[in-house]
């Protein structure tokens, strides 16, 4: 047992080491090699940080769609502290997304905030999933938790498109995506090295993240332990 | 059929419980009008104005309304532990979510059914030949708000805090319904036709029928003691 708890520490060890040098490696990259953008100058960096942020966010909420759906099918405990784990850190990610968004958006956009339909999407993400924190915390039977909690995660799941659908017809304001467009490969109209410094960035989030869940998911795990003792010397 | 016929059994029930006491069905009530007198008190509207609010003023009524409803929906069953009465009994939890789904939208559509005309009268509008597209429009924004309010109201039912939790969880996941129905309203007010209204009532019936399916299928897990 303390063999592989040392072992699996070990492994969540090196997997922060390698999210901290690729998140380094791409900061140097997107802030010192990748030239400014034509149009936005400098300001445009920000990119760098913005897309994955909102990407890993997108994952994350997928991950709590999965948990949820394998909690309700299989009624294993992990597969709820998953679902649980991925929640926060899509919150997170979150409402990281929107304040580096309102910092590019005021050199940009000239405002903070505006009502236009990702924007708004991103906000609505972010009360969908705090608003399952929420009904988390506030049941106390911890199975009643769980289960309501996935219902929510797989309603939530399955309103998203819906969401996106609406208030793209509402409005739509923001940039249209310039990397992945039909009309040209990506290298043929972004510098490489905006493509290289996004990649990078990319894959440190990704691994920031792995490295982020596996820390919440064992917080998960230890409250369970700690609760097992409890009950087994009857505190 | 038994899904049906023991959806038209629960239904009745609830029915025959709410017109012996009439207890939501009074408060939404009032509480619907309430907020017609808060909003003119707020806004101070001008005549011009109001036709384009209307919609607007009239589904921020319906919303807080239908929490009102949304969070008494289970009360009934929760007193006198009749819940766990009827998850004993060999009933399809289907049924049961089509059943509370159904009267919460009956309650509703009856408040509406008063309020929008008060509407009309309280604000002088003249556009009375809209009503019945307008109500085709409410019924079915009341019809998704219903089935994901059901939802989201069983699965907050064990919560502390539950009322203030509801409409937390809820309003998030209704944005599709309010979007939909308030711009619905708006072109049918402003042209006086459907046509331009056709794809957010496409989105809107889109919804009901996702909904509704996904609540038969997965109220098992919803309602579970």
């Amino acid at each position: 047992m303390a063999q592989s708890t040392a072992a699996v520490k070990k492994r969540k060890g090196v997997l922060g080491g390698l999210a901290l040098l690729a998140i380094i490696a791409g900061l140097c990259w997107s802030l010192l090699i990748a030239p400014p953008d034509g149009y936005q100058g400098e300001v445009q960096r920000i990119m760098y940080l913005h897309l994955p942020s909102i990407l890993t966010a997108y994952l994350s909420y997928f991950l709590v769609f999965i948990g949820s759906g394998m909690y309700l099918w299989k009624r294993e405990k992990k597969d709820d502290l998953l679902a649980h784990a991925a929640a926060e850190l899509g919150v997170l990610f979150t409402a990281l997304t929107i304040v580096e968004g309102s910092i590019w958006g005021k050199p940009t956009w000239g405002v903070w905030w505006t009502w236009d339909a990702r924007l708004t999407l991103t906000a609505i993400l972010l009360l969908i999933y705090a608003g399952y924190l929420m009904l988390r915390s506030l049941i106390d039977d911890e199975q009643r938790a769980a289960s309501a909690a996935a219902i929510l995660g797989i309603i939530g799941f399955f309103d998203i498109p819906l969401i996106h659908m609406s208030v793209y017809w509402w409005r739509t304001l923001h940039q249209p995506p310039s990397i992945l467009r039909p009309d040209k490969k990506p290298w043929e109209n972004v510098h490489p090295d905006m493509l290289t410094a996004l990649a990078i960035s990319f894959v440190g989030f990704l691994l920031l993240y792995f490295y982020l869940l596996s820390l919440r998911y064992r917080v998960g795990e230890m409250r369970q332990e700690i609760k097992a003792l409890r009950l087994e010397r009857g505190v | 059929m038994t899904l049906l016929r023991q959806t038209y059994l629960l239904l009745s029930k609830d029915l025959l419980l709410e017109l012996r006491r009439r207890d939501s069905l009074l408060t939404m009530f009032f509480f619907g009008t309430l907020l017609l007198f808060v909003f003119h008190f707020a806004f101070d509207l001008s005549p011009d104005r109001i036709a384009e609010l209307a919609p607007a003023l009239l589904w921020l009524a319906f919303l807080f309304t239908g929490t009102l409803g949304l969070a008494q929906l289970f009360q009934a069953e929760r007193d006198n532990h009749c819940l766990d009465a009827l998850l004993l009994s060999p009933l399809d939890r289907g049924a049961l979510f089509l059943a509370k789904t159904g009267f919460n939208f009956v309650l509703m559509f009856v408040v509406e059914l008063v309020v929008i005309p008060l509407f009309w009268i309280l604000f002088n509008l003249s556009a009375w030949n809209l009503l019945p597209q307008l109500f085709l429009v409410t019924l079915l924004g009341t019809v998704g708000f219903c089935t994901l309010g059901t939802i989201t109201a069983a699965i907050t039912l064990r919560a502390r805090a539950k009322e203030l939790l509801l409409p937390l969880v809820l309003f998030p996941l209704m944005i599709p319904v309010i979007l939909a129905t308030i711009r619905c309203m708006e072109s049918i007010m402003k042209t006086g036709g459907m046509t331009e209204a056709m794809p957010w009532l496409r989105l809107l019936i889109g919804f009901d029928v996702i909904f509704l399916t996904i609540g038969i299928l997965i109220f098992d897990w919803v309602i579970e003691s």
